[in-house]
């Protein structure tokens, strides 16, 4: 039994606390009994609180209990008490002086102090989530950190109100520690289901940033092998850039070697080369050695083969004979060796796709070294750069090849081309000087022979005796024989050399038939040869052709059936060839189809005189082909008449041919010409013009009413004055409307004065030529113009100007051109 | 008659020197042949109406040239003309000029027109100087009886 002492608030009273074997009796005397309330009085409480409560006048002692390490107190009556140990062991020291802080106040100072903390700790965690969570952006578990933070506060606020519970509160404290007590419960137990469910996911969150951890590190791996591979490409792009770079077969292979060396750091590179003969290797190239000896190896090696029959590149040991390149100091080890294959492409088997099948199958020996002493070895992208490096250098050097190829070719070309050049010059000289030759001889030989036939014919009128006379005709006939033969050579070499043109022109061809029939009536009659001409009723009066050379071959043709007959008839027909007519020529090459502006006109003449062996009417058309048959006569015929006959038929688009039996049945010569129609317009020109197309010039034009324009007053009376000296009846005007005015037709000329530049005098005849729609009356336009090029030749033309006229143009120039003009109906002469 | 042979050689010589010193081209000649009976004047004819032209064709140019922004068109054309009766009457020196005179226009070179134009006056003169002194010994000859040649 344990005195606790009194109150010194002045308490009355005592109290026994007993232990019984349920808890303790507290026992109370009072002098004032009713103090007590029969509910405490012998009640038995738990050990773990005894409460007792008096409000009455402070007459009231305190008992304090410790149950383990819970204290209670409580107010009793002023009388000590004490209390027993009890039958559990529990020891229970109190001391109901209330503000006394002895030793079992220490203990309760440190909890009080511990719980402060606690509270303080426990409200604070809250606040650091809420502020760290606000900082963060993403946290998906707010509800659960409300939560967590409810409880974490209300926890607090317990031990908070705790401590008010250390010593006597009211009712109203213990009601608040109640409810705060419950709330946390309930708070805590729901957050603790909640952690069931958030927990997983948060160590599933743990798990996925450990696998996404791994990935990077695997991602940051291959980063580092894509950019070894990146690197090794730009290498091989540099290398191949570098090798590319030159068209020098030495360079390219010089650069392999240097570039390669530095790109994989290697000790030494080499390349062996096979030799003409095609048996062995021959060390053409180091990377080391500035000029390597001439190391051979046999080509057969089973390394090399080993190398050449796979396009890879193939790791070879150190010690075979192409690595062998330094002598072996002894004591270090050799690095790795890796050789591959740099296919000699031949021109020809350049195919883009296709590398396997090489015809010739000609390689090189590219040798690698890594070097040695140190542990490097070769990577996979190290051998594959080196495979890439192999075929652009086979590449580049067939290129190299080809280059030195097509200039080999284009030197042989220039050779050829100079030589070439100078054979056709030699050429032009020797032709230009048998030109020379003939020009002169022509003249030289004509002159001379002009004066033998004339003073011979003079000869012949005067009075000569008989054998004077016989003399004086012999001379002649050989002078005109002669003269002739000079003719045909000149027509003839003239023909070969393809210089000669035919000059067309409208003229009656009915005219030159009756020509040549009255030429050749008196020798025909002479030797009484009646010959008959019949032309057909459709052939044309007027054509277009050569008629000196038409009129020539006829006479020719004609002649020769004169010559070579003593007796019979000689008929001349001509006709336009039908097409069957045509096909029974012998001439299947020729295909003549008659068309709308030509037509073909074939001639007959059919003679009974000698008559020619078929076997030898191929050689009449041979130049100087020695035809017996002119041998044993003692006719006047050179060779050529024929030959030349056939040339200009052939140049008329035609043939000629010579039919005959045999000796002595006569032969008719055929021969087939193309000639063109006349231009139905000119037809009414023609009536006018002379039988022999002679150009007349006039020396002056009377009355010839012309008109000047030309801006230029000075240039313009020029102009005028230079006319009206020619005689025209000159009008002169200095402006363009006053041209267009004046004009009519009867100004037969209108010369238009043509700037330099600008094109406005064109304009001017396109007015006057719309002025006069018909075409025959219309004034011919003229320009005159300074300037000679071509452009203003072919704007002339466009605009349908008559003529163009280049200035400064003197009297007698003024003068030719006018006639020509007037007598063409056009000019476009050049400086 | 020897005052009239010397006037002649005279005038024959004065000729040719314009010919060689090339004042004179071709082109005169072919007008001194235009010039017959119908025609006795022609020639002088011709060169005064040159005179006339080209003293306005030089007076535009200036005053073209004398324009704070030149019009190179006008000038141009105006040169043109020059060349044009130049060369009609066979006045080579300043028909020369003339075409240098065109090429700078083209240009658009303001100096060399000035140049150009200085230079074709000077030749202009020049020319006219001689031909006036040409027809007057060409008077003189005839006053005195003789024949132009």
């Amino acid at each position: 039994m344990y005195q606790i002492p009194a109150d010194p608030h002045d308490r009355a009273g005592t109290c026994k606390i007993l232990p019984t074997k349920r808890g303790i009796k507290a026992d109370f005397a009072r002098t004032n009994s009713d103090l007590l309330s029969g509910s405490v009085q012998n009640q038995v409480f738990s050990l773990f609180q005894l409460i007792l409560r008096f409000e009455h006048q402070s007459q009231f002692v305190e008992l304090k209990f410790a149950v383990g390490n819970r204290r209670c107190r409580c107010y009793v009556t002023t009388e000590i008490f004490t209390i027993f140990q009890l039958g559990a062991g529990l020891m229970m020291e109190c001391n109901c002086i209330e503000p006394q802080w002895a030793g079992d106040d220490l203990l309760m100072k440190y909890q009080y102090i511990s719980d402060f903390f606690i509270a303080l700790a426990y409200f604070s965690i809250p606040l650091e989530l809420i502020y760290f969570v606000k900082k963060s952006a993403v946290f998906p578990y707010r509800w659960v950190l409300v939560q967590f933070g409810a409880f974490i506060v209300l926890c607090g606020a317990t031990h908070l109100i705790n401590l008010w519970t250390f010593n006597v509160h009211t009712r109203t404290v213990a009601v608040v520690m109640t409810t705060a007590k419950v709330l946390t419960a309930v708070v805590s137990c729901a957050t603790a289901l909640m952690l069931v469910h958030i927990i997983p996911d948060l160590l599933s969150v743990k798990t996925r940033e450990l696998f996404l951890k791994n990935k990077a590190a695997e991602l940051d791996r291959e980063m580092g092998l894509i950019r070894t591979q990146e690197e090794t490409g730009r290498h091989v792009r540099m290398l191949t850039h570098e090798i590319r770079s030159t068209l020098d077969r030495h360079t390219i292979l010089k650069t392999t070697l240097v570039e390669l060396g530095r790109t994989l750091a290697l000790e030494e590179c080499a390349l062996w080369m096979p030799t003409r003969t095609g048996l062995e290797l021959q060390l053409s190239y180091t990377l080391r050695h500035q000029n390597p000896v001439g190391f051979t190896v046999p080509i057969q090696l089973p390394v090399v083969n080993q190398v050449f029959s796979s396009n890879r590149a193939v790791k070879i040991s150190p010690n075979c004979p192409v690595a062998r390149l330094r002598p072996l100091a002894g004591k270090y080890m050799p690095g790795e060796v890796v050789a591959v294959r740099v296919p000699l492409l031949h021109l020809s088997n350049f195919q883009i796709n296709d590398w396997p099948e090489l015809s010739t199958k000609r390689y090189a020996l590219m040798v690698l070294m890594l070097p040695s002493d140190s542990a490097r070895q070769w990577h996979v992208h190290e051998l594959e750069l080196v495979e890439v490096v192999a075929d652009q250098v086979a590449v580049a050097l067939s290129h190299a090849a080809i280059l030195e190829e097509s200039m080999r070719a284009r030197d042989l070309l220039m050779e050829q081309n100079v030589a070439l050049d100078l054979a056709r010059r030699e050429a032009e000289t020797a032709i230009r000087a048998r030109n020379d030759f003939l020009a002169v001889m022509n003249h030289e030989m004509r002159t001379p022979m002009h004066a033998i036939i004339a003073l011979s014919s003079l000869l012949q009128e005067t009075e000569l005796t008989t054998e004077q006379r016989l003399m004086v005709e012999t001379i002649l006939k050989s002078g005109n024989l002669l003269a002739t033969l000079i003719n045909d050579v000149l027509d003839l070499s003239r023909l070969e050399d393809g210089s000669f043109q035919l000059e067309l022109g409208t003229f009656n061809l009915h005219a030159v038939f009756r020509e040549v029939f009255n030429l050749i009536k008196p020798i025909a009659s002479v030797k009484k040869l009646p010959v008959s001409l019949n032309l057909a009723p459709d052939l044309p009066e007027y054509v277009v052709g050569d008629e000196k050379r038409l009129m020539q071959t006829i006479l020719n043709v004609v002649g020769n059936a004169v010559k070579f007959s003593k007796e019979g008839s000689i008929s001349i027909t001509a006709f336009i060839a039908k097409s069957e007519s045509l096909r029974d020529s012998r001439t299947p090459d020729i295909f003549p189809i008659p068309s709308d502006n030509h037509f073909y006109l074939r001639v007959q003449v059919k003679d009974l005189g000698l008559g020619v062996n078929p076997q030898d009417v191929p050689k009449l058309f041979t130049k100087f082909a020695d035809n017996q048959l002119l041998a044993t006569r003692n006719s006047s015929g050179s060779g050529l008449g024929l030959a030349i006959c056939k040339r200009f038929v052939n140049l008329m688009e035609g043939d000629i041919w010579i039919e005959s039996e045999g000796l002595g049945k006569g032969c008719t010569a055929i021969f087939i010409v193309k000639l063109g129609y006349p231009d139905c317009s000119s037809d009414p020109k023609l009536q006018s013009l002379p039988k022999v197309s002679t150009i007349i010039r006039q020396t002056s034009f009377p009355g010839l009413k012309v008109l000047i324009m030309d801006e230029n007053g000075v240039s313009r009376m020029v102009t005028k004055g230079l006319l009206m000296h020619l005689g025209c009846n000159v009008t002169a005007v200095g402006s363009r409307d006053e041209c267009l005015h004046l004009v009519s037709q009867k100004h037969k000329v209108v010369f238009l004065d043509v700037p330099l530049t600008g094109t406005d005098g064109f304009e001017i005849a396109i007015r006057v030529r719309e002025k006069f729609a018909k075409r025959h009356d219309r004034p011919l336009i003229v320009a005159l113009t300074g300037n000679s090029d071509r452009i203003t030749m072919e704007n002339c033309l466009r605009v349908g100007l008559d003529g163009v006229i280049l200035k400064p143009v003197s009297v007698d120039r003024m003068r030719s051109l006018v006639s020509e003009l007037l007598e063409r109906r056009v000019l476009f002469e050049g400086q | 008659m020897e005052g009239v042979a010397q006037l002649r050689r005279q005038l024959v010589d004065y000729l040719t020197s314009l010919f060689q010193e090339g004042f004179l081209d071709n082109q005169f000649t072919q007008l001194q042949q235009l010039q017959d009976e119908s025609n006795p004047d022609f020639v002088v004819e011709v060169v005064n109406l040159f005179f006339e032209d080209s003293e306005r064709l030089l007076n535009e140019l200036t005053k073209a040239l004398d324009q704070p922004s030149v019009d190179f068109k006008k000038v141009d054309s105006h040169v043109h003309q020059l060349k044009g009766s130049s060369s009609s009457i066979g006045a080579q020196r300043v028909q020369n000029v003339c075409i240098a005179f065109r090429n700078y226009c083209e240009e658009h070179n303001i100096e060399g027109c000035l140049n150009c134009l200085q230079q074709v006056k000077q030749e202009y003169s020049l020319v006219k100087n001689k031909l006036e002194t040409l027809f007057k010994l060409e008077q003189q000859l005839l006053a005195a009886g003789g024949s132009v040649p």
